[in-house]
């Protein structure tokens, strides 16, 4: 794709060091100077125009350019197309150019749907917010839209920039690959700085949405595009048992080797025997004979090329396609199809399929991965007090039952749809109240219309969408808490401010507790009728509280502190929803209840069609409604208060919990409204609707562990810090009583010591936890932290450490207001997953973001930790004391296990029953993060690993990804076992990539695991049979078809060098050329992939039933060392039968060479294809069909050689010996003879295997043909005699390994 | 992150938000599910790996029938070859002369065309008649044709009566190729090596020498005589003229087309030389020489009593410890005399029997192995 010349270009200039060069493209000003040095860093963009050019040409002409190869500009249309360019270039207009044409300092202008060409900085957008919307799919899969805003400082402009007065520089850091990270500053030509982050860069490959037109700097072009840099190629993953047959290929060039220096020795000693020369054995060419050693060395040689054969190059062929079909058929299976979403498993790697077969560790996130990462809002704590939401609780029961009938059949929808139109209807009031009565039931018969299409669409399209089904958007609000909520009114919380009395102070509690709810988070806000269109509320006209005047000037307030905000564009913004178009949508509705059974293919189709109609046609009623509030005609106003509330606000989360907050909060009247970079409109059921300016977000990180956002208050008109976080964090950043002497003080301790106590018992309940806090700072302290803010965002190099200590400057001192718990329902049948995984032998660790309350509980869920297991738990603050905690731990298990040996021991001497034998010892092991850390300190690894040998499952609690990966690197590399790793999100892609195999589940939290892994599956569950039937086909199969290859080859290649005794070791081949070469190539191929995609030993249900045979694969029994040697044992009886048969059949007769050859290569050709047949656990048709085709193929090919190859040069003896042997009884006597005997031991041990020793897959197998009844008796009976035999295996290991 | 949490209002068509207008950004997500195109795999037999299998579970009781179907068929199979092996008769005598006592040691060191040839005679006697037709043939020992050097030095295009390759033979006749700048009319060293020694077989009755007829045609397989080996074509049949411009091997005393009197067997199609180039297997072999027809029904071809061998000692195979020997066999359908075959069949048949006899016993003792599920593992 890439220009290959330039690229090798561009990769050398890069390890040139470029310093220099750049320092004198600048200017030789002192300041620059001082820039220059770092460039080498950094790179500098200067727009690519008249008055710049020179410079720009000094500068960029290092950068890289976009060329790719494309066929779009051909000799042909390149005259017409640079004329046209020509003449728009003199407008002063964009012009169209292609891809390749983009260059660094390039503008460009790009609309609506068109896909980004470069990384460039956004400098405009069409949306008067400065905001871009762009689809990221193509980089990360992930199908939602971002947000990008065009630089601080060029988004007030009204009119589109203009490019030619663009004159600042833009300095930003060398090209790199974190798709996550972009740091650098706009320069203005009065040296002022605009510092730029990911959120202004527009990424190559994403594509523009809903966003009119964008116009961009370039800043990365080319091969320096970070998704270009990130396209770092596939990694390459070989499996263990590709490795393993790499070792056995070096075997067999040894073998070959060895048959090689024979081949020579013989002839060298051949040679010498003879006092003069022989007359068969001629001369060169040239009329000399080499002397007996040197004519040896060109045997060896010889050879080599004769034998060659015995280096199974075509078993690398045929093992991938052998696993081409394997996944073929792992894709094609039904079982894994999860119907809610449409999705099927991914395969996305091809060869590690057999990989799947040997798992012995698993490695699984928690969230999203055992569970179903539905967020559904549980409880509630403020100000110490609990609010238990029971109503809420026997709501998600119902939903519970219905989503069970709901997998019963799909016909009691109509039943169902009861549950959901009350649910529905109990949270349309909520929503409605804040309505003008009269307008209420203007709208009340509209209402009872839409509602039943609603609650149709509901009901079938459940699941569909994250973090949107009923379960997850409906809160039933607590009694209690709504009677409390309701009491607050805008009265009562300005007094409440003031006022220290116990209740008002609640009230106050209550009140923030919710706006921190609405507001602390990164909800995107967008209504249903433009897709990802946000929602423009008036914020004038709905803050009757508030003149417009007053507004105005608070705005100017707040401009000094922001450097960007104007009160322009919000004033123009003061759109809404026109009455004009939302008849229009209603029209539009209309429509759809015409032909409700619209399917997914057709509602895309028409989505260009709707996308541009409405918009197109708002332009002019925004424009009217602009003219309407400057003018201050209050009736029209008033008519866009009553319809704004109605569209069904939708809310787009980065997490189901953030949704899950803003949901609760919406249920208690406390509706998110709309949010633009600038400020958030709640619509506040007490206090009307509130429009709080948004000063700053500080994102969650997995660092800080929390989330803040920065407001005015539009009440008090103070800056307040709304933080939300996890417990851990969030209790040590609470103002103390010690450091503030308020009254309040000992109201606060209160609080906290209850809420800790709340928190508590949430996380015993397997509620997920967040606390939520309030800061308020006065203007002082808000600019002071202000300037440092400003400080960290501009500077590049460490900005990381200085947002982040910003941040923490921020987050100190703050009033706990409450916490919530959420809940993350368990996935289905995630239990029997995870205890048929572990019946399999197959460790299963949890490794787990969530505190160790949470994770325990959801481990006891899943069956992970069984109730009578002992659970240690480690978690110490030094790593001496961690050290000595785990040598207490080990002893203990180890006294625990020996008394029970003995005791055992003593029960198995009086043979008692399995029952009572199965009572072993279990334990459990639960790290927290913190330890984790210690623990992962290489001198403790030894005995860490040591421990967890012996327990039956570890948790890890508050891992960080990079932990997670730690761990299943240090099993991989310690313990050498073959590990799994499974999760769904961002922070599971590096324990994925680590992990032997990496499952991702497609769940909610994005594509980015998806892409990471090596296979995507919808379900944890899935992984039952993806492993244990799945997996143990796929290598037993590929093992058994390996075994088989390398048989074939030794079998056939021995053939030839048996004859090599016979023909003075010259390297004479029995078999014409063509014959040896497609024996391998065409005769013999198909017959072992077939085997290799189709056999099947056991059934699939059986390998269900019965986890216990996954140790087969797991152990990989069916590929020991022992199973090469022995392989290759009956190689060389098979082919000294072969061999010798026909020899002493013909020796001392007229026999030719082919003629002596060809019964030879037709038994060979049996034996190998009857030895399949012995192998093959399962014949089909397509077997048959494969194995009799081969065989017909075979004599029709060398009937048709002997018929017409008389004079094909060197030699044409093969003429006609195929036909003459057909009419021959002794050959088919020699075939027959030959192939029972080279055949009889395999079978026999075989059938002796079968009937002395049998393997318990053999004994599966052998349940198939019993009756369902006697197979359910004998699975159950198999199964306690495994349990028992697991026990003692388990524990006769456990004491040694020590 | 959120998929397209809006997608799904779109679908649900909620009445006061306004419906309908799907954004450019609801393309994927849940989108694609529609009820005409879903991502269901087919449920067929194939793909979900339900085909119908015979699946063969390989213990005693199922695989006994077979041992002894297997014994029982090729012990008589065994009996019938050994029988019609044992009918067979061959005499062999070994002329080579390397032991001092026998009359062709004198020609032991002689060379490719020396004149007069060596003669000799040998004197036999044989004990039993041969009945039907007897074949001739010399016997080749520690004679290596199918050396890889050897078996390629020869020119099929040549033999075929190619007239470009006859005057421009293949480079892998070197170094028998050309000679003194003239083509070599067979090339290569297969040719050149070719066996000429003569032999004649003479029944002494009352010390009268009578003369056996021996044929010389028919003793090439009919395709190699007629379809791959070919004079070359040109105006006229006279073979000297056509192979004009060529010139004899080495070790030839006489050119191609001087090596028999008959133009039919005469050239590149004479069956000795055809047969000749047919390279043996293995270093000891045996080639057929001439063909001894049974005269009349009444008469054995050959009858007991004494004979003589007289041979035109030419072929020189004492330098690389060859012998030589002459061969008088019948034949039946199998070819010739072979006890292997016979024994082979008789001994894996009894053998198969054999194991069926203890696969009968391990069955009926642990046949049940299978399902018992109290088995100490």
């Amino acid at each position: 794709m890439a220009d290959p010349i330039r690229w090798a270009r561009y990769r050398w200039q890069r390890l040139i060091p470029t310093e220099g060069r750049e320092c004198s493209s600048n200017n030789s000003s002192s300041k620059c100077y001082q820039l220059s040095k770092t460039t080498g860093k950094h790179r500098v963009v200067i727009p690519c125009l008249g008055h710049f050019k020179e410079e720009y040409e000094k500068l960029s002409k290092l950068y890289m350019n976009n060329k790719i190869r494309t066929t779009r500009y051909t000799l042909l249309t390149f005259l017409p197309r640079n004329l046209f360019e020509q003449f728009h270039r003199r407008e002063k207009k964009y012009i169209d150019e292609c891809w390749k044409n983009v260059n660094v300092g390039d503008f460009v202008r790009l609309s609506r749907n068109e896909i980004i060409p470069a990384d460039m900085v956004l400098l405009y957008s069409s949306d008067p917010d400065g905001i871009c919307y762009i689809e990221t799919a193509s980089l990360d899969g992930e199908t939602n839209l971002k947000q990008r805003q065009v630089v601080r400082g060029y988004s007030e402009q009204v009119s589109e920039i203009d490019p030619e007065e663009f004159s600042s520089r833009i300095e930003c850091e060398s090209p790199n690959n974190d798709l996550s990270c972009f740091r650098g500053f706009v320069e203005h030509s009065n040296m002022d700085r605009v510092g730029l982050s990911k959120e202004n860069l527009l990424l190559r490959g994403c594509t523009v949405r809903n966003t009119e037109a964008v116009v961009g700097i370039v800043v990365y072009a080319g091969h320096e595009t970070k998704a270009m840099l990130n396209n770092s190629g596939p990694h390459y993953k070989r499996s263990k048992l590709e490795r393993k047959v790499n070792t056995d290929i070096l075997w067999c060039v040894l073998l070959l080797l060895l048959m090689c220096l024979t081949g020579a020795v013989g002839h060298g000693i051949w040679l010498s025997k003879y006092s003069e020369v022989p007359f068969f054995n001629i001369p060169g060419p040239d009329g000399k004979l080499s002397p007996p050693t040197l004519a040896g060395f060109y045997m060896f040689w010889t050879m080599i090329i004769l034998l060659q054969v015995l280096i199974p190059v075509s078993l690398y062929v045929s093992i991938e396609i052998v696993k081409l079909g394997q996944i073929y058929l792992i894709q094609n299976d039904i079982d894994f199809y999860y119907e809610k979403t449409d999705s099927t498993i991914q395969c996305r790697a091809l060869n590690i399929a057999e990989d799947l077969g040997q798992i012995q560790y698993i490695f699984s996130d928690k969230t999203g991965t055992l569970t179903e990462n539905k967020m559904v809002f549980r409880r509630c704590t403020i100000a110490g007090q609990e609010y238990c939401h029971e109503e809420n609780a026997k709501r998600l029961e119902c939903y519970q039952e219905m989503d069970s009938k709901d997998e019963d059949s799909a016909d009691c929808q109509c039943g169902s749809s009861a549950p959901t139109s009350k649910c529905q209807g109990n949270n349309w009031r909520a929503v409605c109240e804040p309505l003008n009565r009269k307008s209420m039931t203007q709208l009340s018969g509209r209402f009872s219309a839409f509602k039943r299409q609603e609650e149709a669409g509901d009901t079938s399209n459940s699941g569909h969408m994250a973090f949107s089904s009923p379960i997850e958007t409906d809160v039933v609000p607590d009694t209690q808490l709504l009677e409390k909520f309701s009491q607050i009114s805008f009265h009562s919380y300005q007094q409440s401010e003031k006022a220290s009395s116990k209740s008002s102070l609640e009230t106050m509690y209550i009140a923030d507790f919710f706006l921190a709810l609405a507001i602390c988070n990164t909800v995107v806000v967008s209504g249903p009728s433009q897709t990802h269109q946000k929602v423009r509320l008036s914020s004038l006209s709905r803050m009757p509280i508030k003149s417009l005047e007053e507004i105005r000037q608070m705005f100017q307030r707040f401009s000094v502190w922001r450097l960007s905000s104007s009160p322009l564009p919000s004033v123009k913004e003061s759109s809404s929803e026109s009455p004009n178009s939302f008849v229009r949508k209603l029209s539009i509705f209309g429509m759809k209840l015409a032909s409700p059974t619209l399917d997914g293919a057709d509602e895309r189709i028409s989505e260009p069609h709707n996308t541009d109609s409405p918009e197109n046609s708002q332009v002019p009623g925004e424009i009217h409604l602009v003219n309407v509030a400057a003018g201050g005609e209050p009736n029209h106003a008033v008519s866009s208060i009553e319809l704004s509330p109605i569209p069904k606000l939708s809310y787009e989360a980065e997490s189901p919990d953030e949704a899950a907050l803003v949901h609760a909060a919406r249920a208690y009247k406390c509706v998110l409204q709309s949010r633009t970079p600038d400020q958030v409109t709640v619509d506040f059921a007490g206090l009307g609707s509130l429009t709080f300016q948004l000063l700053h977000i500080l994102p969650f990180d997995s660092l800080r562990k929390r989330m803040s956002v920065v407001v005015r208050h539009p009440v008090s008109n103070k800056v307040v810090v709304y933080t939300k976080g996890s417990d851990s964090v969030m209790m040590d950043l609470l103002r103390t009583a010690s450091e503030v002497h308020t009254n309040n003080s000992e109201i606060e301790e209160k609080i906290k010591e209850r809420t800790q106590h709340h928190l508590d018992d949430y996380a015993r309940r397997g509620l997920r936890t967040l606390c939520i806090a309030k800061k308020v700072m006065s203007d002082a302290e808000y600019a002071e932290w202000l300037n440092h803010r400003f400080l960290a965002e501009t500077s590049i190099d460490n900005r990381e450490d200085l947002l982040l200590e910003s941040a923490m400057r921020l987050e100190t001192n703050l009033t706990l207001l409450g916490a919530t718990g959420i809940e993350d329902h368990l996935q289905e049948g995630v239990p029997d997953t995870i205890q048929a995984l572990r019946k399999a032998g197959i460790k299963i660790w949890m490794l787990t973001g969530d505190k160790r309350e949470t994770a325990v509980n959801i481990a006891y869920a899943c069956k992970l930790l069984e109730p009578k297991d002992k659970i240690f738990t480690l978690k110490s603050q030094s790593r001496d004391a961690c050290a000595l905690v785990m040598s207490k731990i080990l002893e203990d298990i180890q006294d625990n296990t020996s008394v029970k040996k003995n005791r055992s021991e003593k029960l198995g001497n009086a043979s008692a029953s399995p029952s009572t034998q199965a009572q072993g010892f279990n334990s459990g092991l639960v790290i927290d993060g913190r330890t984790l850390e210690h623990v992962l300190h290489d001198s403790l690894q030894n005995i860490f690993l040591e421990l967890t040998e012996k327990c039956r499952a570890v948790v890890c609690c508050q891992a960080t990804p990079l932990q997670k990966s730690v761990l299943v690197k240090l099993v991989r590399s310690k313990l050498k076992a073959m590990t799994l790793a499974v999760g769904d999100g961002a922070n599971d892609v590096s324990m994925i990539q680590v992990a032997d195999t990496g499952v991702g589940i497609s769940g909610q939290e994005g594509m980015q695991a998806v892409m990471a892994s090596d296979f995507a599956i919808s379900q944890f569950r899935h992984l039952r049979k993806l492993l244990l039937v799945h997996g143990h086909w796929c290598y037993t199969r590929l093992t058994n078809m390996v075994l088989y290859f390398f048989y074939k080859n030794v079998t056939y290649v021995n053939l030839l060098f048996w004859y090599q005794f016979f023909c003075g070791f010259s390297g004479t081949s029995m078999t014409d050329y063509w014959i040896l070469i497609l024996f391998n190539l065409l005769f013999t191929s198909v017959p072992p992939i077939i085997y290799g995609v189709l056999d099947k030993d056991v059934s699939a249900e059986i390998l269900m039933e019965l986890p216990q045979l996954y140790t087969m694969s797991q152990k990989s029994v069916a590929y020991l060392p022992s199973a090469f040697w022995i392989t290759l044992l009956d190689a060389f009886y098979q082919s000294l039968v072969c061999f010798f048969v026909p020899y002493f059949t013909y020796c001392g007769s007229d026999i030719d060479i082919f003629s002596f050859g060809n019964p030879i290569n037709t038994a060979a050709l049996f034996i190998m294809l009857f030895h399949l047949l012995i192998e093959c656990k399962s014949v089909t048709w397509i077997h048959t069909v494969v194995i009799v085709g081969s065989i017909l193929f075979y004599f029709v090919f060398t009937l048709a050689i002997g018929a017409t190859c008389k004079t094909h040069n060197p030699r044409s003896d093969f003429y006609w010996i195929m036909e003459k042997h057909m009419t021959d009884p002794v050959f088919y006597l020699v075939c027959l003879l030959t192939t029972c005997i080279a055949l009889l031991p395999r079978y026999l041990i075989r059938v002796l295997q079968g009937t002395l020793f049998p393997s318990p897959v053999s004994r599966a197998k052998y349940l198939v043909r019993l009756s369902p009844e006697e197979r359910r008796k004998e699975i159950k009976r198999w199964k306690d005699e495994c349990n028992v035999n697991y026990r003692v295996k388990l524990q006769a290991t456990s004491v040694p390994s020590s | 992150m959120a998929v397209n949490y809006s997608a799904k209002e779109e679908a649900d068509g909620h009445p006061s938000g306004g419906v309908g207008v799907p954004g450019g950004g609801a393309v994927g997500g849940g989108g694609g599910a529609g009820a005409v195109k879903t991502r269901k795999p087919d449920n067929t037999a194939f793909k979900q790996q339900r085909l119908p299998a015979w699946q063969p579970i390989l213990t005693a009781g199922t695989v006994l029938p077979a041992f002894f179907i297997i014994g029982l068929i090729f012990i008589p199979i065994g009996i019938g070859i050994f029988v019609t092996s044992n009918n067979i008769r061959e005499y062999e005598i070994d002329y080579t002369g390397t032991e001092p006592s026998s009359p062709c040691n004198k020609c032991l060191n002689v060379s490719w065309d020396s004149t007069p040839p060596c003669t000799c005679t040998i004197n036999f006697t044989l004990e039993h008649s041969f009945e039907s037709n007897v074949f001739m043939y010399y016997g080749l020992s520690n004679f290596y044709q199918n050396h890889r050097r050897y078996v390629k030095s020869r020119d099929d295009s040549q033999l075929n009566g190619d007239n470009s390759s006859l005057l421009n033979p293949s480079k892998e006749c070197e170094p028998y190729r050309t000679n003194e700048d003239k083509p070599i009319a067979p090339c290569g060293a297969i040719a050149n090596s070719m066996f000429n020694d003569t032999l004649e077989l003479y029944r002494i009755d009352n010390d009268t020498r009578t003369p056996i007829t021996l044929i010389k045609k028919g003793i090439a397989w009919w395709t190699d005589k007629n379809v791959k080996f070919r004079n070359p074509t040109g105006d006229g049949n006279n073979l000297t003229a056509l192979f004009q411009g060529t010139t004899k091997p080495v070790n030839w005393p006489k050119p191609v087309y001087m090596l028999d009197s008959e133009p039919d067997n005469n050239g590149f199609i004479n069956e000795d030389f055809i047969v000749w180039m047919r390279t043996a297997a293995l270093p000891t072999f045996r080639k057929l020489y001439r063909l001894i027809e049974r005269k009349n029904s009444f008469q054995p071809t050959l009858q007991a009593g004494k004979y003589s061998l007289d041979i035109a000692y030419n072929y020189p195979v004492h330098s690389f410890d060859g012998r030589k020997r002459m061969i008088l066999s019948t034949i039946s359908w199998m070819g010739g005399k072979n006890p292997f075959l016979g024994i082979a069949y008789i001994t894996v048949g009894s053998i198969c029997f054999f194991l069926g006899v203890v696969l009968l016993f391990i069955h009926h003792k642990y046949g049940n192995r299978n399902t018992s599920a109290d088995i100490p593992n």
